[in-house]
């Protein structure tokens, strides 16, 4: 394994974050202060208790993940995908590293941006809630596991983009509708069984509620269904990148 | 220090980049490859750097197959690629050191100051990419291909779009470089420069090796000199005897003639024999010798009509 190889690709993708700090922690904290003012103050007081827990609080885990979902896939889609229009990825191809080693040096740095805008996010939310994480450890792996799936989602995303518009439609057209749709503000069990059962059909919904479950214990599916899910989504990206840095499709021809 | 077996290379199933390609580049030269574009120069070297995956054929590099053992191969080789391909928002010092953690080498602050002094980069190092110039950054690329201290360096097309005198400071670079004991391998379109700097050059077109020979016996043996003769007194119609030596008269009624000395037989004698004896005076007499890229143009004009024949 070229071990510094991976950490001098890491560390170079991560220091694009670290040169807009500013932007990359405001934005968030921004964000999350405004749904939290909105969603959990002003609407959330006319709103009862979900399974015990006041709005606030329920909307923390939705919150975190809605913003990891779409920073995993716009870290990793950007990075390739950047590299693919100033033609520097070909540098990496001439360098003795892996697919294997280019992958985890992308994701990796990709999911440790998103980790700490997750942490960041569940931070603020101290100021507008009692926090209170009863499976800090499950909480901390779920952040990980989608991190870690959603920048390998991006990448693979990154590499099939041809333009700047491309690079975003996934992200506009599919995953904000799943996230807002998959239970970030309400549960399910709030929902007519028609709409219950349509969102039972939502990837996202079962990320979610793999996450609340670490906070509160609370869940619209099993932890068990949620965290085969993700799991199965992961292998398929994984099968899926490792075809195309296998045949070189969109990358070396 | 680098074989290269049969190598193919087709792109969308039906463009042909490389048809069987066969060189064998030797330890410490400068090997120019020379060819019009869409010859398959750059897909030759990406394909031997890994950039582009090519179909079928060995490719190895100081006896290290690059597919079977890619790490090693990858590990002798630096690439500087044709376009000026980097991250502008990087800091030249970050970026150079950056190529080298790629390729596996621990930092080494001394080696990178000394190439960038070398390199003239050493005032630029903590500037953007962006603001440099095209000339800069060239040198940049070069330094990046450098950083690991590669054993064979690949230069496609290493001056394009830089002004004369940082080619010259680029060719002063180069030679050095093969004083240490690096292979080279250029591309370039600058004919000048193969002949400048190469010890061998090989000529592609259509993805085919066309010829393989050292730069001083491609000259002499393909080489020719023109000869012209001004003489005092106005010739309007050539003789025969001049004609059957393919002597000819130009515009303003001097007399040239082309031969190859590599040939054997030496015209000059037998044309200035002829005028001697049918009492012309000649006034002055200067010779012309034909560069690499006269040569070149003419082999890939034979290579192109021996292809429309072959249709």
């Amino acid at each position: 394994m070229n071990y510094r190889g991976i950490y001098s690709l890491y560390y170079f993708e991560l220091k694009r974050f670290f040169r807009t700090i500013i932007q990359s922690i405001l934005s968030p904290i921004l964000t999350t202060s405004l749904y939290f003012l909105v969603f959990g103050s002003a609407i959330g007081s006319r709103i009862s208790n979900i399974n015990g827990i006041d709005y606030g609080s329920f909307i923390l885990p939705g919150l975190v993940m809605l913003t990891i979902l779409s920073n995993s896939l716009s870290n990793a889609s950007f990075s390739i995908f950047f590299k693919k229009f100033n033609q520097t990825i070909g540098e990496l191809f001439a360098a003795p590293l892996s697919s294997f080693e280019i992958v985890i040096a992308f994701v990796g740095a990709s999911a440790t941006k998103s980790m700490i805008i997750g942490l960041i996010i569940i931070s603020t939310s101290m100021f507008f809630i009692d926090l209170e994480i009863s499976h800090p450890l499950l909480m901390l792996f779920f952040l990980l596991l989608i991190s870690i799936t959603f920048s390998l989602f991006g990448l693979i995303i990154g590499i099939f983009a041809d333009n700047f518009e491309r690079l975003s439609l996934i992200p506009i057209l599919l995953l904000t509708p799943l996230s807002f749709l998959g239970g970030v503000f309400y549960s399910i069990d709030m929902l007519p069984d028609i709409w219950r059962n349509v969102s039972l059909l939502n990837p996202i919904l079962y990320l979610i509620s793999g996450f609340r479950w670490s906070f509160y214990e609370i869940s619209d599916v099993s932890l068990l269904t949620s965290l085969i899910t993700i799991l199965t989504f992961l292998t398929l990206c994984i099968l899926f990148i490792t075809y195309i840095f296998k045949t070189g499709y969109k990358l070396k021809n | 220090m680098l074989e290269i077996k049969n190598v193919t290379k087709t792109y969308n199933y039906s463009y042909k980049a490389l048809d069987g390609v066969n060189l064998s580049v030797k330890s410490g030269e400068i090997f120019a490859l020379l060819g019009p574009n869409g010859a398959g120069k750059s897909t030759l070297i990406n394909s031997i750097c890994g950039v582009v995956n090519f179909d079928s054929g060995n490719i190895s590099v100081d006896g290290y197959d690059v597919i079977k053992n890619w790490r090693k191969a990858k590990t002798l080789i630096g690439l500087v690629p044709q376009e000026l391909n980097l991250e502008q928002f990087e800091k030249v010092i970050d970026n150079i050191n950056f190529s080298r953690g790629i390729h596996g080498k621990a930092p080494d602050n001394q080696y990178i100051e000394d190439l960038m002094k070398e390199l003239s980069l050493f005032d630029k190092k903590e500037n953007k990419l962006r603001e440099l110039s095209g000339g800069m950054k060239r040198r940049v690329l070069i330094a990046k291909a450098l950083s690991h201290q590669p054993k064979i360096l690949f230069l496609d097309e290493p001056t394009a779009s830089v002004d004369p005198e940082l080619r010259k400071d680029f060719w002063e670079v180069v030679k050095r470089l093969k004083q240490r004991g690096i292979t080279i391998i250029l591309t370039t379109h600058y004919i000048h420069e193969a002949q400048e700097l190469a010890d061998r050059v090989a000529i592609i077109n259509n993805g085919k090796i066309i010829l393989v020979d050292e730069t001083s016996e491609l000259l002499k043996k393909m080489g020719e000199k023109k000869i012209h003769i001004k003489l005092n007194e106005k010739i309007d119609n050539l003789p025969d005897s001049l004609k059957k030596l393919n002597v000819e008269i130009n515009g303003n009624g001097n007399l040239f003639f082309r031969f190859n000395s590599a040939n054997g037989h030496n015209k000059i004698d037998d044309v200035l024999n002829f005028l001697k004896n049918n009492n012309y005076s000649v006034k002055d007499l200067s010779t012309e010798e034909s560069s690499l890229e006269e040569i070149f143009i003419k082999l890939v004009e034979e290579n192109r009509n021996e292809l429309s024949r072959n249709l």
